[in-house]
């Protein structure tokens, strides 16, 4: 198989069952914790359960003072490596292109030194939160096959696309497949493992803050 | 011309000066990432070579490689170069034909044996040997007959490289390319649809100053002019750097000379000297002209998802497939709680109830 072989397999028939694999998946999933419902609330409510749970999605974007204090690090890393694969992964050329092919929206692109520079730092913050994982005893103790198996697919789109940009390793085609094959590989792991979240968060923070709104306090 | 007569003897007598030929090797060696002290070197080897024995052979073809080799640069330099090169059977420029060409053809094999270069434009059928044929002799026959006695081999165009066109999907007669059928032989690439002409003289120069192939990239074409992407070398690049884009071929990016990547540029995956070199005697290049790059001197280039389809985008309907799977998905959620929900009714409802008495019944 030849690198444009490869590629146009990739960029096709690949993606095609990534993408099925990933919708349906994320889909079903989502259907699934919104038809199993929450037990009807007796009690006389005390203020807006929508409103409190809208509040909370937004609210639990930051770490309260206690949470920054106790886990700097991870709150930092955190933040970091978030913001950074959005910032790759939203505002580079070629990604916005396929937004624009496959969803029919458009938006400016930043300079590539910008991603450049964003895709080291967030490779630089994902390997110390892997570092931080092995290091600390009580995470170490805490993490499963998962943790290391989701901190891999989110790695290794961005080292395969740090590679790709700047040709390190292999002919260009090749690095571009393997580029696109490491995201379908996310996209297949996303719907039975923890990144799920990227999802369920909304749902999650929504019932938390529902059930306190609806008792009149904040959550 | 005498066949003895070295390459020096033989550019005097049509009038190339000293001067003019020092320039050639100049540019050669430059273009080659030679350092000039390697340039006395160059003009000496080519000064004393003799004039080796070219053969070369046209299959599937256009004729394009040679149009772009004789026409494009018959005036300059690089065309007498390739004069003055024996050039003993070639089937467009030659004057013989039929029976006295291939006598020509056979005669060098014979005088020239284990010496001579063979040059081939265009792919091989294999499916069927009729498909196409010189003087009766199927393209597979002539290739392996003249390729046994030659001292290496010089595949020009991407159809010898790599199937080119006729090796394009559904590729109705079992094309292939040259490396595929001769495999005992030294095979230089010089890919491209067509090659740039200084490609094909300056892989053909090195040869003769060096008598070895040069240095190949892992597809087989030389590094000297494959090393690096028309991307890496585009005058457009800092465009691209930017994030502008031109978005069609008539808007204002595209007037002001943006990068040409959203139009399907595939200057991000080919390897060619058309940045650096350029073409018409260094005029300029498709990407120059405003057109993306076709990455013609890439194995299946024709194939490649479409010439005006960047490639960070799907080749099939992500689009359709996605609502599809959504609708899916809803539908399977949807039915998936159901089924939840009715287990936990049912559940529910087979809950025995366990009180005071009954855990008192059993002593």
């Amino acid at each position: 198989m030849t690198g444009t072989e490869l590629l146009i397999w990739i960029r096709g028939p690949a993606l095609q069952i990534a993408t099925v694999i990933f919708l349906l998946g994320v889909v079903v999933r989502i259907f699934e914790i919104l038809v199993l419902g929450r037990k009807p609330d007796l009690a006389e409510p005390r203020g807006s359960a929508a409103a409190g749970g809208l509040r909370t999605i937004v609210t639990r974007m930051f770490a309260d003072r206690g949470t920054l204090q106790r886990s700097t690090f991870t709150v930092v890393a955190g933040y970091i490596f978030h913001i950074g694969i959005f910032i790759t992964l939203f505002f580079f050329a070629p990604h916005i292109l396929l937004f624009h092919e496959t969803l029919g929206v458009n938006w400016p692109s930043l300079p590539t030194q910008v991603i450049d520079a964003t895709a080291v730092v967030t490779i630089i913050a994902l390997l110390a939160v892997l570092v931080y994982r092995l290091a600390n005893r009580v995470i170490r103790y805490l993490s499963r096959f998962q943790d290391y198996l989701v901190w891999l697919v989110t790695f290794l789109p961005i080292l395969t696309g740090y590679l790709a940009f700047h040709r390190i390793g292999l002919a260009p085609q090749h690095l571009i497949a393997t580029h696109i094959a490491s995201v379908e590989l996310l996209m297949v792991v996303f719907p039975f493992t923890k990144l799920m979240h990227a999802f369920t968060l909304f749902i999650a923070r929504y019932y938390n803050g529902a059930i306190a709104g609806y008792k009149g306090v904040n959550s | 011309m005498s066949k003895d007569q070295t390459i020096g003897e033989a550019l005097r007598a049509r009038g190339i000066s000293r001067r003019g030929f020092m320039k050639f090797c100049a540019a050669t060696a430059s273009m080659m990432a030679l350092p000039p002290s390697m340039v006395p070197m160059i003009a000496e080897a080519l000064e004393k070579a003799r004039r080796p024995s070219v053969i070369w052979l046209s299959f599937q073809e256009c004729t394009g490689c040679t149009e772009s080799l004789t026409r494009s640069h018959s005036p300059t330099v690089e065309g007498l170069i390739f004069d003055t090169i024996s050039l003993d059977y070639h089937h467009t420029l030659q004057a013989a034909s039929g029976a006295a060409a291939e006598a020509a053809r056979e005669a060098a094999m014979q005088e020239n044996e284990g010496n001579y270069i063979l040059v081939v434009d265009g792919s091989i059928p294999t499916k069927n040997p009729g498909y196409s044929t010189i003087a009766g002799i199927s393209n597979v026959d002539m290739l392996q007959e003249t390729a046994a006695g030659a001292a290496a081999i010089v595949a020009v165009g991407t159809c010898a490289a790599f199937g080119g066109i006729p090796h394009a999907s559904p590729n109705p007669t079992g094309a292939v390319s040259v490396s595929e059928l001769v495999t005992d032989k030294p095979i230089i690439n010089v890919s491209g649809c067509p090659p740039i002409p200084v490609v094909i003289t300056g892989v053909l120069a090195q040869y003769l100053t060096f008598g070895v192939i040069p240095d190949l990239d892992e597809l087989g074409r030389p590094r000297a002019f494959y090393g690096q992407s028309i991307h890496d070398r585009c005058y457009r690049r800092p465009f691209y750097d930017k994030g502008l884009f031109a978005e069609t071929f008539d808007d204002e990016g595209a007037k002001k000379g943006w990068c040409l990547y959203k139009l399907g540029c595939k200057g991000p995956t080919t390897y060619n000297a058309c940045a650096t070199t350029k073409w018409n005697e260094g005029t300029s290049f498709p990407i120059e002209s405003g057109h993306p790059c076709l990455g013609c001197s890439e194995p299946d280039f024709w194939d490649g998802g479409g010439f005006y389809k960047a490639i960070s985008t799907p080749t099939e309907d992500i689009t359709r497939t996605a609502v599809y799977a959504i609708g899916a998905g809803a539908a399977a959620g949807v039915a998936l709680g159901a089924y939840n929900r009715s287990k936990k009714h049912r559940m529910e409802k087979q809950h025995q109830k366990v009180g005071i008495d009954d855990l008192e019944k059993g002593d």
